[in-house]
């Protein structure tokens, strides 16, 4: 059985309250940094760990702290993304109503090692329970001395604010966060230059996700080799995996990096409904490549999905079973992004509403042989040809669908209806 | 605090008065209930931005509304998680539970029938948000029950005042 790291107090009664918190560890790490390291060696603590972004990227945190310049006159900013909109992902949300501390002690944490004395949370606004929640333990840690000026008497202060986003799953992309937080309609900047160095207001600027954050205060606690001990060496760590669709005991389950998909979706979650079987599951939310059921060994861990074509993303699992039309999943996935796309660029804007279109009409029984190809010549129109990962998410999934299920694509245009109604 | 002074409290937080426009919608929002013209200029005018600005998020976020929706917006999820677990049928038996179609408002003004994209809790799909709350594990039965509080909420006196503003303009 595995030792639950990051969600080991969910279950505690009044774990939102600081003494509740404290009375199991809490705000020992943030001590401990202070006290025992410098900031440098922070970063290198966690460069040590090999703690890879958990926003979906995988890119790995202590690195991208280091690229902040040690000299700028600017102030930096931390900016954590707490703005979980990827179908199928709910673990932040989880960790911010019923642990916000955590989140909190792990950002004072990240500020100090990369010299940040403002911090935002941009999280979404329909989050409301966690809003109120992080509010109150911001309050509570304020006036115990976790943030604020000299912070547990140290030469270091920290104001943490929270930024209520307002609907646009675009948000998520760390540089329309920005754009967002500066005021303006969130679209994806080009990069170079990368926050770090660039960021909010121009300021070098370090975003990490929610999970990323909240392993950090373990980290220093229990130090690098512990981390880099569970899991796959290259993508070690706890992770947080979200359950969901047509299986047993939806719900959020933490377990090492690296554990079979098969015995997550079969053990733990219980595996499929009753009188049904598993048709494939999408293993990190809907802008990773579905998994055919003949797949499911695969590792959940970065690497591993990557090999097979597929990706980590946001570890938001949903399992489709035998009862359910790949077409009409397969529509569904497209019409998102195409309602999400931000209008920039022209391939994932006019390509996803075309992809649409085509989509609905096999659905509906009135699709030509010919919109197959369309198909694959859109994916190939819309994959790395815009500024952000939103197209490329569509068109990767878009691309899996017809590679494993083009057979119900068929069915539907050979036979004129869904086989599935 | 008036709406100003929440407002101004806002920008505070923020080295830029342009950062506090998002901030300001939500807190004109929850003032008016949703953001007509005069109220994005209001806004405006505190923050001391370019109307322009204002006008741009009212209308790019989906939680922004600048036309009146109803006491209860009633916001099912139909993203894939939600729709595996049968939020199409959820939709249909509130369409005709409500008399509305998916986007309309009822005649009360109690009502706003909306389908929104992943609301990152799929963990109870089918789902939906009303209000700050979240609903989940929805079936038919749940949903009545669930409309039958709304309306008793909405017959106390305080609120009743609310959904009449709320009313589709003529």
């Amino acid at each position: 059985m595995f030792d639950r790291v990051l969600l080991k107090n969910i279950d505690t009664p009044d774990n939102c309250r600081i003494d509740a918190y404290e009375a199991t560890g809490g705000y020992r790490a943030l001590a401990k940094a202070l006290s025992e390291y410098g900031p440098d060696e922070v970063i290198e603590l966690v460069k040590d760990s090999n703690l890879r972004g958990r926003g979906g990227a995988g890119f790995p945190a202590g690195l991208k702290w280091s690229f902040v310049p040690k000299q700028s006159d600017k102030p930096k900013y931390l900016c954590c993304n707490a703005d979980e909109s990827e179908p199928g992902t709910f673990k932040d949300r989880i960790l911010m109503e019923r642990d916000p501390h955590q989140l909190i002690e792990g950002m004072a944490i990240t500020a100090f090692a990369i010299g940040a004395e403002t911090a935002y949370i941009y999280i979404r606004g329909e989050f409301v329970l966690a809003i109120r929640a992080l509010e109150k333990a911001i309050a509570e840690a304020n006036a115990k001395g976790y943030l604020g000026e000299r912070i547990l008497g140290a030469d270091f202060n920290l104001v943490i604010h929270i930024h209520s986003g307002a609907g646009a799953y675009i948000c998520g992309e760390e540089s329309a966060m920005l754009d967002s937080m500066e005021g303006k309609r969130a679209q994806p900047r080009l990069k170079p230059p990368f926050p770090a160095v660039e960021g909010l207001y121009g300021s070098p600027t370090v975003i990490n996700n929610v999970e990323t954050l909240a392993c950090v205060p373990h980290i220093v606690l229990r130090g690098a080799d512990w981390f880099r001990e569970i899991g796959p060496e290259k993508s070690p760590g706890p992770k947080l995996y979200c359950l969901s669709g047509q299986v047993q005991k939806p719900g959020l389950y933490e377990l090492p990096m690296g554990i079979s998909l098969r015995e997550l979706v079969e053990d733990h979650a219980g595996g499929p409904l009753s009188g049904r079987k598993i048709k494939a599951v999408i293993p990190g939310g809907v802008s990773a490549p579905l998994i055919p059921e003949s797949g499911l060994d695969v590792a959940m861990d970065f690497d591993s999905l990557a090999a097979v074509g597929s990706m980590l993303g946001s570890a938001g699992v949903i399992v489709i079973d035998d009862s359910t039309c790949m077409v009409k999943i397969t529509l569904r996935i497209i019409a998102f992004f195409n309602e999400e796309s931000c209008g920039k660029c022209t391939p994932c804007r006019e390509g996803l509403d075309w992809a649409v279109k085509v989509l609905r009409r096999i659905e509906a029984g009135e699709g030509a042989p010919s919109d197959l190809d369309q198909l694959k010549d859109l994916y190939g129109a819309i994959y790395g040809n815009s500024f952000c990962a939103l197209g490329d998410g569509a068109a990767m999934g878009l691309r899996a669908a017809l590679d494993h299920f083009e057979d119900e694509f068929v069915a539907h245009i050979e036979t004129g209806q869904c086989p599935f109604h | 605090m008036t709406m100003r002074e929440k407002i101004e409290a806002a920008m505070t937080r923020y080295p830029d008065a342009r950062s506090a426009i998002m901030p300001a919608l939500v807190i004109a929002q929850e003032e008016h209930g949703y953001l007509p013209h005069e109220v994005l200029e209001d806004v405006a005018d505190i923050l001391g931005v370019e109307r322009i600005w204002v006008y741009e998020l009212a209308t790019f976020y989906t939680l922004f509304h600048t036309e009146p929706v109803g006491l209860f917006h009633l916001q099912l999820c139909d993203n894939v998680s939600c729709m595996l677990r049968g939020s199409e049928t959820l939709l249909k038996h509130m369409e005709d539970a409500l008399g509305i179609e998916k986007g309309g408002t009822t005649p009360d003004g109690l009502f706003t029938l909306s389908t929104v994209e992943c609301l990152g809790a799929c963990e109870m799909a089918p789902m939906m948000q009303v209000g700050d709350d979240f609903h989940g594990d929805l079936d038919a039965e749940r949903i009545d029950q669930l409309l039958d509080r709304l309306r008793a909420t909405a017959a106390q006196p305080a609120s009743a005042d609310l959904a009449a503003n709320a009313q589709p303009a003529e």
